[in-house]
Formats: C-alpha cells, structure tokens, sequence
C-alpha cells in the first residue's frame, strides 16, 4: 500500500534514491540545492549508507565516478555552477561507460547569475555539457510526485545503458511542497560483471576511457552513439493533453510546465481550442511525438525560463509547415498563466502569420 | 645440476616489456608496488587508479582491476572506491603535475579525511607525457620546455614538497619520501611502500610514499647523468626519510 505524504521536492528526490537503493552521496553546498545534501546526511546514516561533504564539485562526481566503478547506486546533486564544475568527470563518466546520477536544482545563469528558479541549463543539459561524442540522459519533473519518481526511474536508466543520468529540476520544484504518494517499484539491483571489486575469480578488468590504438575511438563513439538512438527509440517520456481541431499546441517542461497547463485550461475555458505537450525526458527529446502531434497543428507556442533552448528542440522536430513561437522569461521571473493565454490569444488571432518570433515577456 | 630461480617477476606484474624510456623509474616504482602486493597476498582485492601522465599505462602491466581516473581526480576516485568496497585495497599512482598541480585540492583533502587508501606519488620534476614541461616539483634554475631559461623562482615560485606538506595533516597516518636511483635507495623504497600497504591493511588511515625518479629523455640528459642530479641536485631540494609514521597502527 501507497505512503502518502506532503514533502518538499528536495527531500522527495531524496527518499527517491533512497527508494531506488542509493546508499552513497557525495556533495558540495551550493543554494538552492542545499535541502538534498542535509537531508541525506541525517537519512543515509539510517540505512547504512555513507554521506561526504566534498571539497569541491570537482571532488564530487569523481568520488560519484568511483563508487560507481565499484558498482554501487551513488549520486550527486548540485546548481548551475556546481554542474559546471562536474563537466570533466561527466564527460569520464560517459566514455568509461559508468551510471550514476547527477541532479541539478537549477538556477540562473551564466556566471554567479541568481539563485532564482531558471531553465537555462537546457541546453548544458541535454547537448552532453563536457567535451565529447556524448549525451546524459535527462529527466525534467514538473511536480514533487515526479521529483521522487523520476529518481528511481534515472536510476534504472543510468544502469540499463552505464550512462550517467540527471534530473534537470530547478528552484520552484526544490523548495516547493506538494502530497505525494511513496510507492517505489520493487529494488532490483541489476548485476554489474564489468565493476571493479578486485580480481578474485575471474581475470583482472579495466575501466577506462582512453583509446590510443587506431579505430578504436572511432569505434567507440559510434558504440556509445548506437547506445543514444536506442534511448531515442525506447526511453522517451511524453506528457500529452490534446484536443481534436487544435489551433495551438504549447509545449514546455518542468516546473513551467505547470504555469503553461494552467494557461491551457483557461484557454479552453473560453473556447480555444489548445493542446498541451512535456516533454519528460528532455533527452531523449520526444521528436517523433512532437512531430506527429503537429501535423495536425500549424502553431506551436513554446514556453520556457530561458531564451529559447528547448524551442531549438521543438524547431528541429516539427512537421514541415508547422511554426513555433517562444513565449521567454530568462531572468527567474515565471511565465503567470495569464500572460500565456495573452500569448495564446494573440497567437490565435494572428491567423497563419506566425513567424518563429519571441514573445517577450 | 639443478638451477634455482632465485629472482622473478612479481606475480602482479604482468610478462611485458615496459614501454618506459631508457633509464625511467616508472618500471622500478611499478614493480616495487607488485612486490608488496604479494607479499601481503592481495592482488585479488586490490584496485589501481592511475592518474593522466605516463603512469596512465599502469593497467597494462599490472594484473589487478584498474580504473582510469581524470587528471588529478585519482584521490577523489580513490575515495568512491573505498567507501563502497572497504575491505578492498585501493591505491593511486600519480605524477607530480597530477597530484602537486591540477590535483592539489583532491590530494589535500583527501589525505586530510583520513581516507584509508595508499598514494604512489612520483616525482620526476616534470612534465613526462605531455613534453617536458615545468612541474610543480620542478628544480629552482631547471630547464624545461615552458621555462626554457631555467625556472625563476621569483615569477615562476618554488618546488613543492608534498610529503612535508601532506605529514602534518591529523589523517596522515603514514608519509615518506624515497629515492629509487641507487640499489641501497631501492630497498629503502621497498620498506616504504611494504608499511604503507600494511598501514591500509590495518584500517590505519591515509598512506603515501614519494618516489624521487629520472625522466632522463625530458631531462635531456643519460641515464647515468640523471642518477647524479638525482644524488646532487633533487636530494637537496627533496630531502628523503619517514616524515611521519603512526604508531599503533
């Protein structure tokens, strides 16, 4: 039976990894992430599990890197320039093939930028990020349910394809409370033969990402790219809530997600005809489905907390003739419902004059 | 007549030629870090983690689980491995730019938690893989690629001393420098890095030993000549000996 329970996101993506069988976590403070490490330094000590307070970000994903290695669930958790910092080991990561789950409670940038929730790690996000033929796979929750959901599910992704995942999350989901339901799938913890426990047994093993002989790099990326079209093809996660006849679809992630549904539902309370597209996994970015519900759509208003990074996404997928707009808020302000059904309206009455513009806010 | 076999390769060190210059250390320290692995009898639960340099190619001729780390991250790696697997041996090896440069705070820090792993530290005084470039460890007044009038201690600041630095630290259990130019040195090293496995064995806490070595093709110089600057120039600035040994342990 289901434990319902009203948390803040942070700690629900806590009790998600805890869930998920995570015993080991390794972090560096920086706002407005801090609930996840403080919570996990009283939790893990519960369950046998170990908690470091690292020297940097740097320190961080490469301890996340080893334990990893040695074949445990492990994560990290940082913001904006925290991430930044684990660029190199996510990178390592991803060519030494090695799960394991990095969460970044987003905040606004570039530089020191604000604390403020922003979706402008996008594109760091779901390009790779680090040097190198890679991608992460990326899970963006819209609620404190999806926050400790979504944790176990990254979980079991980063071990089906040894791929470092991370829940793109930001400020409003971190802090936010909400009831949510404490049902986790039953552990099972998937065997690892390639992990390093030392060679007792069986014949010494290495894990590595450097490839000098000629070829071998060659044939490694294409491998780890075989990998990436198998996420596309069966690990895509999409929200829908369309209508027949639809005069515009709005597409948007995350906690703006949220505000955009709202926006959705009093639309049609004036009789616009409006649908309503997540993506969940951001990647692998659900092209197909975007495409195909566009075919039937000639505007798309895309809603984000950044300039337009994901609208890149939606660009590249829609059907041909189909044209999106951005609706962007950059700077930590949050697009309120009316201001999108604003947007929504004057979308409608443009007639098919839509031409990519921004609408700012 | 019968012969005996009175001198062999340690069982962890796998039948290969080295691919180490003419006159290198590498080959003497890696088989050294074999020798103590047997004799403590636990090349099958111990795990390398090699750091970026030459000493990369570790897992080509040891015969153990070896896990590349990112350049200076060694220490870092290290601690992941051990806080999973405790009862494993787990040890770095790293070079001086490695460890003395872009790893400083992971070494630091990591020695400083008490981490009960062991750290293989050689300093050759330069950049071996990438060149021939300043270290760290890089002698007031030597020549290298990036200080090709000889490096200025005034612009270019001093040698640093890692086991000195390291040995004061309250989670140091175990800090040494040895030297591998000379055969009397050898055996000196050999007990270094026997204590530190030993140490880790114990649950002791953080062990590191110091390799003072040649790097005769960066430092322009034959191997016989890199033996003297070892003994004339990098013993002076480097000096060797147990800088802290835990009792008790």
């Amino acid at each position: 039976m289901s434990e319902r329970k009203i948390l803040r996101g942070c700690v629900a993506l806590a009790e998600g990894a805890i869930a998920a069988g995570c015993r080991f976590y390794f972090g560096y403070p920086i706002t407005p992430q801090n609930d996840i490490p403080e919570y996990l330094s009283a939790r893990l000590p519960q369950v046998e599990g170990v908690f470091i307070q690292a020297e940097s970000e740097i320190a961080s994903i490469n301890m996340l890197l080893g334990a990893a290695a040695a074949g445990a669930r492990a994560m990290t958790s940082s913001s904006g320039p925290g991430i930044s910092l684990m660029q190199e080991g996510l990178s390592y990561m991803a060519g030494s093939e090695l799960p394991g789950l990095v969460v970044n409670i987003t905040r606004i940038g570039p530089g020191l930028g604000g604390i403020a929730a922003s979706q402008g790690d996008y594109r760091q996000a779901t390009r790779g990020g680090g040097h190198g033929d890679y991608h992460l796979i990326v899970l963006a929750p819209n609620s404190v349910q999806e926050m400790y959901d979504l944790t176990i599910k990254a979980f079991y992704l980063a071990d089906k394809y040894r791929n470092p995942a991370m829940i793109l999350s930001d400020a409003i989901l971190g802090q936010m409370k909400e009831p949510l339901s404490l049902d986790p799938p039953p552990l099972v913890l998937p065997e690892k033969p390639w992990a390093l426990t030392g060679a007792r047994g069986r014949k010494a093993q290495l894990i590595k990402s450097l490839y000098l002989a000629d070829g071998e790099m060659e044939q490694h990326n294409w491998h780890l790219h075989e990998k990436y079209r198998r996420l596309e093809r069966e690990e895509v996660l999409v929200e829908t809530d369309l209508e027949e006849k639809m005069e515009v679809l709005l597409v948007a992630f995350g906690s703006c997600s949220r505000m955009v549904h709202s926006a959705v539902e009093l639309a049609r309370s004036r009789g616009i005809r409006v649908g309503f597209l997540r993506p969940v996994t951001v990647y692998p970015f659900p092209r197909q489905a975007l495409r195909e519900v566009s075919r039937e759509v000639g505007k798309v208003l895309v809603v984000e907390m950044n300039t337009g990074q994901m609208w890149d996404d939606v660009r590249l997928s829609l059907y041909p003739g189909c044209r999106a707009g951005l609706l962007a808020r950059p700077g930590g302000g949050i697009p309120a419902p009316g201001q999108i059904l604003a947007e929504i309206e004057n979308l409608v009455k443009a007639g098919d004059g839509i031409d990519e513009s921004v609408y700012q806010a | 007549m019968a012969l005996t076999k009175v001198f062999t390769r340690p069982d962890s060190l796998r039948d290969l030629d080295f691919h180490f210059c003419p006159g290198c250390h590498h080959g003497t320290a890696h088989r050294l870090i074999c020798e103590a692995i047997d004799y403590h009898g636990i090349k099958k639960k111990t795990i390398g983690i090699p750091g970026v340099g030459c000493g990369v190619f570790l897992y080509n001729y040891f015969d153990l689980d070896v896990c590349e780390a990112p350049h200076g991250r060694a220490p870092a790696v290290a601690t992941g491995f051990k806080r999973v697997l405790p009862q494993n041996i787990i040890f770095t090896y790293q070079g001086d730019g490695d460890l003395g440069s872009i790893g400083m705070s992971e070494i630091i820090h990591t020695a400083n938690r008490g981490e009960n792993i062991t750290v293989f530290f050689i300093n050759n005084s330069v950049y071996g893989m990438t060149g021939g470039q300043m270290a760290p460890t890089t002698l007031p007044g030597q020549k290298t690629t990036t200080t090709p009038y000889g490096r200025d201690f005034r612009t270019e600041g001093y040698p640093i001393r890692m086991t000195e630095m390291l040995a004061p630290l309250e989670g140091v259990a175990f800090a040494a420098r040895v030297s591998l130019h000379t055969p009397s040195q050898v055996k000196k090293a050999r007990k270094a890095v026997l204590r530190a496995l030993d140490i880790q064995l114990k649950n002791g806490g953080f062990s590191f030993v110091e390799f003072l070595c040649a790097c005769p093709t960066n430092w322009g110089l034959s191997p016989r000549q890199c033996i003297e600057k070892i003994d004339k120039e990098m013993l002076q600035a480097f000096p060797l000996g147990t800088y802290k040994d835990r009792q008790g342990s």
